[in-house]
């Protein structure tokens, strides 16, 4: 497969990856390595939680569908990495058992003006479950390298 | 967890401070962020970054984990007191999340957390909602991370007791 540059990304285009099972197990491993509070811990916490019931914390879900894009087109993609995201909105949440897939729209691209080799895609991402609700919308803007200059990427961090 | 009343604009807290290690960078980025930038010492050198460092993901999940364990000897601490101790509810999310620097092993990151704004809940009457500007500053002091995050805090007070 050959590998994506700036140039290969339109707004408007969508795609999907996944899906994959979020299993108990992961979901109470990663609360106790991050995000330790009960109600991603403990059932009868949960409950008693605004939560209702046990489910992921939100940087879990971050973290999953970046290893769903990452391995949906981002390691089949010159990517460069990205300096921020402007919008994580936790709207559903994700429980254990749930089958999830991740929906990406290109919004808009903009190459960079102060490094013309590589250029920014802004995606709207959107974590899915089995049904098709939104558990979670994370806006992006990753950098890719530009066609013709993938040798030279390292020209410092900012702009 | 202090209550949404006793909080004002302007709070702020150093919440903790982690180092990170070579072996937990790679590790992280395994699992959830396997770019060769954060996993090869050889790619790293090669990035835009200049040398092997850490998935953002990574610094912005010891922000809430070190959140976490802050609130928690808080916590304690009000109950040694003998005070009642307010409930955290869920987060709506985040914007503006800036990396603003690389995080590379051995990198000591001092995080904080700062009120930016408080208001009622107009859909949950017992909350309140807080908005923070959480940050995440180096050895050298230079700024890695910010971003602005909300939460829902418990009210001491529910409105309809205040009129009653």
């Amino acid at each position: 497969m050959p590998q994506r540059h700036w140039e290969d990304f339109s707004p408007g285009s969508v795609s999907e990856f996944g899906p994959r099972l979020v299993t108990r197990d992961e979901i109470v491993e990663f609360a106790a390595a991050f995000d330790p509070q009960p109600m991603h811990l403990d059932e009868a916490a949960a409950r008693a939680s605004m939560l209702g019931s046990l489910a992921a914390s939100g940087w879990h879900s971050c973290c999953l569908l970046m290893r769903m894009i990452s391995d949906g087109f981002l390691a089949q993609s010159h990517f460069l990495g990205a300096p921020g995201v402007d919008q994580v909105r936790w709207l559903r949440p994700l429980r254990p058992g749930e089958s999830i897939r991740v929906r990406a729209t290109v919004l808009e691209t903009r190459a960079s003006r102060s490094r013309p080799r590589l250029g920014f895609v802004k995606f709207l991402f959107e974590l899915l479950d089995a049904s098709g609700a939104v558990l979670m919308t994370l806006t992006v803007s990753p950098m890719f390298a530009r066609r013709d200059t993938t040798s030279a990427a390292g020209d410092g961090l900012s702009g | 967890m202090r209550f949404f009343e006793d909080m004002r604009v302007g709070d702020r807290a150093e919440i903790g401070c982690h180092t990170f290690t070579t072996e937990e960078i790679k590790s992280f980025a395994q699992r959830f962020d396997p770019q060769p930038f954060h996993l090869d010492e050889a790619a790293g050198a090669q990035s835009l970054f200049g040398a092997l460092s850490a998935s953002g993901w990574h610094t912005a999940c010891m922000w809430m984990r070190l959140a976490v364990e802050y609130r928690r000897r808080e916590d304690d601490e009000r109950r040694a007191r003998g005070e009642p101790v307010a409930a955290l509810g869920v987060s709506p999310g985040f914007r503006e999340l800036r990396w603003l620097s690389p995080v590379y092993p051995g990198d000591t990151i001092t995080y904080a957390t700062e009120i930016l704004e408080l208001r009622p809940s107009a859909s949950r009457p017992g909350w309140g909602i807080v908005t923070s500007r959480n940050t995440g500053t180096n050895q050298r002091g230079e700024p890695v991370l910010s971003f602005m995050s909300t939460a829902f805090v418990e009210r001491k007070v529910p409105p309809q007791a205040e009129r009653s």
